[in-house]
């Protein structure tokens, strides 16, 4: 009796916390849906309105204002060139290191995380100086190269992982059967990877699209992504609720939806793992 | 003529030199078991074979080819893994026609070919299950099927039986043996149980330290052991073996000339217990083991001999008991004091003409 109340405590305050929580997490974005569907005095009103006419004129003079396809596009190219461009270089990084593990494979690996704790900005004189030096300041071009970089520890971790679950004697059983080292890939190890290298994939898509820092300091007017969009109606406007509600919505709804159609997989890529 | 040559194959792992000079000749449709305790180099041997390490030293020969640094793809043996190494990906149809896809063999050969495979190991029901939906048995099965759908010029076996469950073991090395009659396909299979070297060899390969003890058929090694290692590797319980110091008798009593450091080697079928006091020695039964068909009586003597007894009917003897031993001297096997045989015992089957 005392320990059915006890479990129904607990089992109601864990959904009650699982609730606050999510509603912490979510608040922001659910705040700047609304706000971009507000105009701007009724965006900055106090008490915040809950209910109000929606409006679609932000989403108006956004267009108006900005070439919006343009930054998506900008976006769509450097986030699906530097994922492949990674898978392309972590791949094979990670295939040796967990099948030909030398003596120094895991300082290496603990090296290449460690580049992730430095702060970006420490590199960032250095970048930049290069970016201008080769012409590439402003194009799409420096973008894919740096995001690249800056994803590959992760990649080649998160590779690495799938990788060395794979039992050797697989891949053994394949060269005793005759594969060639391109058969062996093609057909017992990328069948036996294809969920680890999809979420991976889709966490750098999601990762260089979500990127501000390096396209916010090597790109202008050309090659900017959406993460400049939305910057550039924060700052030199004064500050429009609104429209940069507006123009963050429009910026991050591809992703979100993208990442909704995705989550099977990558949840599936989370869980593929048992070879055995 | 043989078939496989090894010669002086040697393998070092970074400064360790685990495969110190092997010579060996297979002949062709043989089965040979290697055989040795863990950490002898047995599967390091058929990985060196199978081209899955690079050979450091020495040559190997198949069909007087050099293959020595060939890659494994192109040898055309075939390996059954421990672990299985099933492709998890693939059903039971693809994981065994898979060299023959690699082969660019024709689809209804292949067919064919996996359809008797699959009959002989009675798989034709799972063809279409993954691997994840077999038994450890049928799973075991596959990858030898995996190998014989090949027809390949060895068959090589890196303990296959060793994750089976004691009855399934049984059975499958039955099913090994008659399958090896079949094919009458050149076998190399490593073990460290002997029993299975026993049963399945034509010639057994006892393996210490990355060389070879001793070379032979089962019958051979347990009758004829070349030295100490193999005369108590080969056989269970293992060949007892008393120095002069333990049994004076030995030499008094048996007049077997043992060599000073060396000891006399006797199996425990060749001890037999009476009263105390008849024997050549008395001892102290320390466990009795009934396994029904035969008792296994363990004893020490005062000396601190420790002997094993095969008797072959019941026994009412109980721990503490004290007996006597009595030993078949013509069956007593000699070794010097390096461990080497100087002298052959007359094994039971010579005694029962």
């Amino acid at each position: 009796m005392n320990h059915a109340h006890f479990n129904l405590l607990t089992h109601s305050l864990r959904t009650l916390s699982a609730w606050v929580i999510t509603l912490v997490l979510f608040f922001p974005l659910g705040w700047l849906v609304l706000t971009s569907f507000k105009t701007e005095l009724q965006a900055i009103s106090v008490p915040p309105l809950m209910i109000f006419s929606p409006t679609l004129e932000n989403f108006a003079i956004v267009q108006e204002r900005s070439d919006y396809l343009l930054y998506a596009k900008n976006s769509l190219i450097t986030s699906v060139l530097s994922t492949i461009l990674g898978l392309m270089l972590a791949f094979p990084a990670a295939y040796s290191m967990a099948f030909f593990k030398g003596k120094y494979t895991k300082d290496i690996l603990m090296w290449m995380l460690s580049t992730k704790m430095m702060p970006a900005v420490g590199a960032l004189v250095p970048i930049y100086v290069l970016a201008q030096t080769a012409g590439l300041l402003d194009s799409r071009t420096a973008l894919v190269i740096v995001f690249t970089l800056s994803n590959l520890p992760i990649m080649v971790w998160m590779l690495y992982s799938y990788l060395k679950d794979i039992p050797n004697e697989i891949l053994e059983a394949s060269r005793m059967d005759g594969a060639t080292l391109w058969q062996e890939f093609r057909m017992v190890l990328l069948p036996l990877t294809l969920g680890g290298l999809a979420s991976t994939g889709l966490l750098c898509l999601v990762l260089s699209w979500n990127e501000a820092f390096w396209s916010l300091n090597l790109s202008a007017a050309k090659a900017g992504t959406l993460a400049t969009l939305i910057a550039s109606y924060s700052s030199p406007e004064g500050l429009f609720w609104a429209k940069l509600s507006a123009a963050s919505f429009m910026a991050i709804a591809p992703i979100v939806v993208f990442g909704w159609f995705s989550q099977k997989q990558l949840v599936q890529g989370l869980t593929f793992g048992a070879v055995k | 003529m043989a078939y496989l040559t090894l010669q002086g194959i040697e393998k070092m792992f970074g400064e360790h030199r685990v495969i110190k000079g092997i010579d060996l000749d297979i002949k062709q449709g043989e089965f040979v078991v290697f055989v040795g305790p863990s950490g002898c180099g047995k599967s390091t041997l058929l990985r060196l074979i199978a081209g899955l390490e690079n050979i450091d030293a020495g040559t190997l020969q198949l069909e007087g080819r050099d293959i020595t640094h060939l890659s494994s793809s192109k040898r055309d043996l075939a390996m059954v893994f421990q672990s299985y190494a099933l492709y998890p990906h693939m059903s039971v149809f693809e994981n065994m026609s898979f060299a023959l896809k690699l082969a660019k063999v024709e689809a209804s050969i292949i067919a064919e070919k996996v359809g008797r495979a699959a009959q002989i190991l009675n798989l034709t029901d799972y063809l279409h299950r993954t691997p994840k939906e077999l038994s450890g048995g049928q799973r075991q099965r596959v990858a030898i099927g995996r190998a014989i759908v090949r027809a390949p010029k060895v068959f090589l076996f890196d303990e296959p039986l060793s994750n089976l469950d004691a009855a399934l073991r049984g059975q499958t090395r039955i099913e090994i043996a008659k399958l090896h009659r079949e094919l009458g396909a050149t076998t190399i299979y490593v073990t460290h149980d002997q029993v299975e070297a026993m049963t399945l060899a034509d010639r057994v390969v006892v393996l210490r330290d990355g060389q070879i003890e001793q070379v032979g058929t089962p019958l051979e090694l347990y009758d004829r052991p070349a030295n100490q290692f193999v005369a108590q590797f080969i056989g269970t319980p293992p060949m007892n073996m008393v120095t002069l110091d333990q049994m004076p008798a030995l030499e008094s009593v048996c007049g077997l000339p043992v060599a000073a450091g060396g000891c006399a080697g006797l199996r425990p079928e060749n001890l037999t217990l009476c009263t105390p006091g008849q024997g050549l020695v008395n001892a102290t039964v320390d466990l009795v083991e009934a396994l029904g068909a035969e008792t296994l009586v363990y004893v020490s003597t005062p000396q601190g001999a420790q002997l094993v007894a095969r008797l072959n009917e019941r026994s009412l003897l109980r721990a503490g008991d004290v007996v006597g031993v009595q030993i078949d001297a013509d069956a007593a096997h000699l070794f010097d004091s390096l461990g080497r045989m100087t002298r052959t015992g007359h094994a039971r089957q010579a005694l029962a003409h």
